[in-house]
């Protein structure tokens, strides 16, 4: 919207539409929202939400207790994983129909894909288990045995390797994904719960519900080389309980939602210092970030709504009711 | 009896790969004690008339072997294999004396003790000397945590005093402010309601009259039989209820005079676990129990399991299997251990008190967890419940 603005100056040339073009063919980034769909843990449903206006268009009901949401390789589908019927249940993004489930996937809580977009990698929370997921079958190929409730699961981009964080065991497992084996455990802060890579891949964050704490770990020494900690106004160290964190496509952001703080905060990624926290709703957990950056989704597990924040104003814009304990986001763009 | 086969082994079931970088090294063992006494009368089937059950009491040893399975893995880290080993005797002496050899001819360090505040004690004192820690996961005392604590002995369940906080705090924040207390004459029942009377003057509540019954339908004794007699004329919001046992209590619930609500030992109760929590990963816990255990998680399972983890986290954390080392991490406020109740978890300094959240819950339901929103602490919120620093008889720091 605002690149109109400049289209009405004198300013405007051939030079710089051809600038325009090239930024807009880089960055997906005027790629609008259609909808957007909210997992809501306790509610059994999905939340519908238009992606102009933010308004519920509709409710879906799925199966019980869905958690961590995922796109297929080209968007065209998404899993839910369903914790209370052992299930991973397939939607059609367009029309958010069913379109398929894999069964007997103990307890899936999160999961990732490989790059080629046909493996599944599911942390099963009550079996402390990974399981390596067929998509097109349907069949567990692999399951690697790991600490107790494994959560956040995140692959590298040459989709060589898995790091699987271990809740209860306060453990990154990193997982070679060809022999499906276990290469590394790493002991890290008190309740270990998701990742973000670095663009380049040499630093894995990792947030420490329990600590307090994001630890960073050098993915070639595979050791915790640093921490953040976080810690809103008013806040004291055992009220500031990270989860859900990511980061921008150039590597220079990290947003973090802090759970029972009920702050997110933005991270300047080189200098690892907190740059602002921004006040959501009850428990923040799962974060999207819309695909142009500007906007980014938080799940608010214990007030039933979703805050949208503007990125580059750091304010949040709207927050929305959605189902009883929202967990995960999805943006069906275009 | 033949000393050795009092030990049982709880070990890992679980087969060890090679571990990762220590592949070449030898996996030690660490085992922790397990101690309990034969026939303890507080595991007797308490069955009233008629034989039916009031309450359920289960040996807590099932908690300590979940928390044995649960770091398995953490074993492969570390490559050190983790077991209880379990000894049991027929009264303090003889598991003192137990525990002794277990040390000397095992070098078993940690003990986890499910005993009375007496056997804890005489332990506590024999063992005093010895590189030896022991763990109260089932006496909730206040005494053991004041004029008779001690250096070697640990608590993990909470005292009476921080349940009793616990639901002080829940009735201030009702302003439910004037109680009937009603106590029996069970073992506990005058040291929990002492616990209240306590709580009552911390958080400024009044106690309109405090009647102590007795069982039977005598009618000459009915002022202190007959509920609806012991609940009458009287200002109160509510009934707090201490019968441990509860073969009196359970029928305090609907046939009060009034309308009152119930609280103590009956309704309304604070516990350091309930098989209804479901925040915090609670419920992977409770499946693991009950997978485990075939039953429900309680409080003092909780407590086996939290005190076996405390020491495997603090030999994981400090690197190190030396008794004097764990012991210092395992002590200081560096201990952050999840114990599946939101805040971490760590000792108190002052009586070896484990601080923790308080699950206030009715039969099948968490209606609150204390320390409730609103009752702030200088330092550490969790400890407005209990003694804190200043109001304890025990000052274990030197």
């Amino acid at each position: 919207m605002k690149l109109l603005h400049y289209l009405d100056k004198p300013l405007f040339s051939i030079r710089l539409a051809m600038f325009l073009a090239i930024i807009l063919s880089i960055h997906p980034a005027q790629a609008e929202i259609r909808q957007i769909y909210v997992s809501n843990e306790k509610s059994s449903t999905l939340t519908v939400l238009d992606g102009k206006t933010y308004d519920v268009i509709r409710t879906i009901k799925t199966c019980r207790r869905p958690r961590g949401v995922h796109f297929n390789k080209d968007r065209t589908q998404f899993f839910v994983g369903c914790a209370d019927d052992n299930v991973i249940a397939i939607y059609d993004t367009a029309s958010g129909n069913r379109v398929g489930r894999i069964r007997g996937i103990e307890e899936p809580e999160t999961f990732d894909l490989t790059p080629d977009g046909k493996i599944l990698v599911v942390s099963n929370e009550e079996d402390a288990t990974a399981s390596f997921v067929d998509i097109a079958t349907g069949k567990v190929i692999g399951t690697v045995e790991l600490g107790e409730e494994p959560e956040g699961v995140q692959i590298t981009k040459d989709g060589s390797t898995v790091y699987v964080a271990s809740e209860a065991a306060n453990l990154v497992h990193v997982i070679d994904v060809k022999s499906m084996e276990v290469t590394a455990d790493i002991l890290v802060g008190t309740r270990p719960r998701r990742f973000a890579l670095t663009p380049d891949e040499s630093e894995l964050w990792v947030s420490a519900e329990l600590a307090g704490l994001v630890d960073i770990i050098d993915t070639r020494s595979l050791k915790v080389i640093g921490d953040i900690v976080f810690l809103p106004t008013g806040f004291r160290r055992n009220e500031v309980t990270p989860v859900d964190l990511l980061m921008t496509r150039d590597g220079k952001t990290a947003f973090v939602a802090l759970g029972r703080a009920n702050h997110v905060a933005i991270v300047d990624v080189a200098s690892r210092k907190v740059e602002t926290y921004i006040l959501v709703g009850k428990r923040p957990w799962g974060l999207t970030l819309s695909s142009d950056e500007q906007t980014l989704f938080v799940a608010n597990g214990l007030s039933d709504d979703i805050s949208i924040i503007d990125v580059p104003s750091r304010k949040v814009l709207k927050s929305v009711p959605v189902g009883q304990v929202p967990y995960g986001i999805l943006l069906d763009e275009y | 009896m033949n000393f050795n086969s009092l030990i049982f082994l709880i070990a890992a079931l679980h087969f060890y790969g090679p571990a990762i970088g220590a592949s070449t090294d030898k996996i030690q063992t660490v085992s922790l004690g397990y101690a309990e006494i034969i026939d303890d009368p507080r595991y007797e089937e308490k069955r009233a008339y008629a034989r039916i059950r009031v309450k359920p009491h289960h040996r807590p040893v099932a908690g300590a072997e979940v928390a044995i399975r649960d770091s398995r893995i953490l074993g492969r880290a570390l490559n050190i294999k983790f077991q209880v080993l379990l000894t049991e005797a027929n009264n303090a002496k003889d598991l003192a004396a137990q525990i002794k050899r277990m040390n000397r001819d095992l070098g078993v360090e940690f003990f986890i003790i499910d005993a009375d505040a007496s056997v804890l004690d005489f332990i506590a004192r024999e063992t005093a000397a010895m590189n030896i820690l022991l763990f109260n996961i089932s006496d909730f005392s206040d005494d053991l945590r004041s004029s008779k604590c001690r250096a070697n002995l640990m608590h993990v369940i909470p005292s009476y005093a921080m349940l009793a906080d616990s639901l002080g705090q829940f009735l201030v924040f009702k302003k439910w402010r004037e109680v009937l207390l009603l106590k029996g004459s069970g073992p506990g029942d005058a040291a929990f309601a002492t616990a209240f009377v306590r709580s009552a003057k911390r958080f400024g509540i009044k106690i309109d009259d405090v009647r102590d019954f007795v069982p039977g339908n005598d009618p000459r004794e009915r002022e202190q039989n007959n509920i609806l007699l012991m609940t009458s004329g009287t200002d109160a919001d509510l009934v707090f209820v201490s019968d441990i046992e509860g073969d009196f209590g359970r029928y305090v619930q609907y046939q009060t005079q009034g309308p009152l609500p119930v609280i103590g030992t009956e309704g309304l109760q604070a516990s350091s676990w309930h098989w209804a929590w479901e925040r915090h990963g609670a419920p992977q816990l409770n499946q693991r129990f009950e997978r485990h255990a075939n039953r429900r998680m309680q409080g003092p399972d909780w407590a086996a399991w939290t005190a076996v983890k405390s020491i495997i986290e603090s030999i994981l954390r400090t690197e190190s299997i030396e008794f004097e080392t764990i012991l210092a991490y395992l002590r200081s406020d560096k201990l952050n251990l999840d114990a599946y109740k939101g805040a971490p978890v760590s000792f108190r300094s002052w009586n070896n008190q484990l601080r923790q959240p308080i699950l206030l819950h009715t039969y099948n339901a968490i209606i609150e967890r204390a320390p409730i929103r609103g009752f702030l602490h200088p330092v550490e919120n969790m400890d407005t419940l209990g003694y804190d620093r200043s109001e304890s008889r025990c000052q274990l720091e030197r």
